[in-house]
């Protein structure tokens, strides 16, 4: 039952996830998320330089990250600077994460407490 | 075993211990607050607001407030709270709640106990990500207390 459950949950994220995926599986995108990482904030006009892709190019690539909540536009006067978004999924699972080892943490003090003999 | 999505962790532990004594240091108050690390104000019934403070080194004086769901005695403990409610000044009571579930089984060798926590898409994600944030700063503190006691007691 609870295997069942557990897959179909697993089947949610994974669709979740789909557009991340997709978003990555290009190589000029991949090489923006990493422009990004590297250099920080920056505008398109900089994304541009040295990039075998026009500037139209990368703009439109930058929209696909942005749907996948990958990149985020910052609008500074009259232009845009990109930068790294933080993850959905990143923060869902780093959550997760986090009260799992919280809750291993209280069953080992659980476990302690009901096996040793009782002290007060 | 662990099973992780994102909106549910279960944890199943065999408890060298039989189940009439997992179910005490789960369901009454006093001893439940020596293991968790909590001191409580008020007895476990079902539909009940058990509420008391941390006892944690680092997070003395943070609430803690459960909602008793089930306790089917020996099988089932249900409770509903705020997980991860301690930025202080928060108002967390418009917020979903996540569900916790304690399962006992008998077992040849003691008890297995079966801990679901779920509903944790519901929470909004800010809150998640400010709580891996303060996590971080409180595991380094664990980190360092389990240091010390290691140290010493073994």
């Amino acid at each position: 039952m609870s295997a069942r459950r557990s897959s179909a949950a697993t089947r949610t994220g994974l669709r979740g996830s789909a557009p991340l995926f997709a978003a990555l599986g290009d190589e000029t995108r991949l090489r923006l998320v990493a422009r990004l990482c590297e250099g920080g904030p920056q505008s398109i006009t900089s994304l541009t330089i040295g990039s075998k892709v026009t500037r139209q190019a990368v703009s439109k690539h930058l929209r696909v990250l942005r749907g996948a909540g990958l990149v985020r536009d910052i609008r500074r006067g009259r232009e845009s600077r990109w930068e790294v978004a933080p993850q959905r999924l990143e923060i869902a699972r780093r959550y997760l994460a986090s009260i799992s080892e919280r809750w291993n943490e209280r069953l080992e003090a659980l476990r302690k407490h009901v096996e040793e003999p009782q002290q007060r | 075993m662990t099973t992780t999505t994102t909106d549910r962790i279960q944890k199943q532990v065999l408890l060298r211990a039989p189940r009439a004594r997992v179910w005490r240091a789960l369901t009454d108050a006093q001893e439940f607050g020596q293991w968790f690390g909590v001191k409580l104000a008020g007895p476990f019934a079902p539909g009940a607001r058990v509420r008391g403070k941390i006892t944690h080194k680092g997070y003395e004086d943070y609430p803690f407030e459960i909602t008793i769901e089930r306790m089917e005695p020996e099988r089932l403990l249900s409770w509903r709270w705020h997980p991860y409610s301690v930025e202080p000044g928060v108002d967390y009571s418009a917020e979903p709640t996540t569900l916790v579930e304690f399962k006992l089984e008998d077992t040849a060798d003691g008890t297995v106990l079966t801990v679901v926590e779920s509903g944790f898409d519901r929470i909004p994600l800010a809150r998640r990500a400010k709580a891996f944030e303060m996590n971080d700063r409180g595991w380094t503190e664990q980190l360092k207390s389990i240091e010390r006691h290691v140290g010493t007691a073994v």
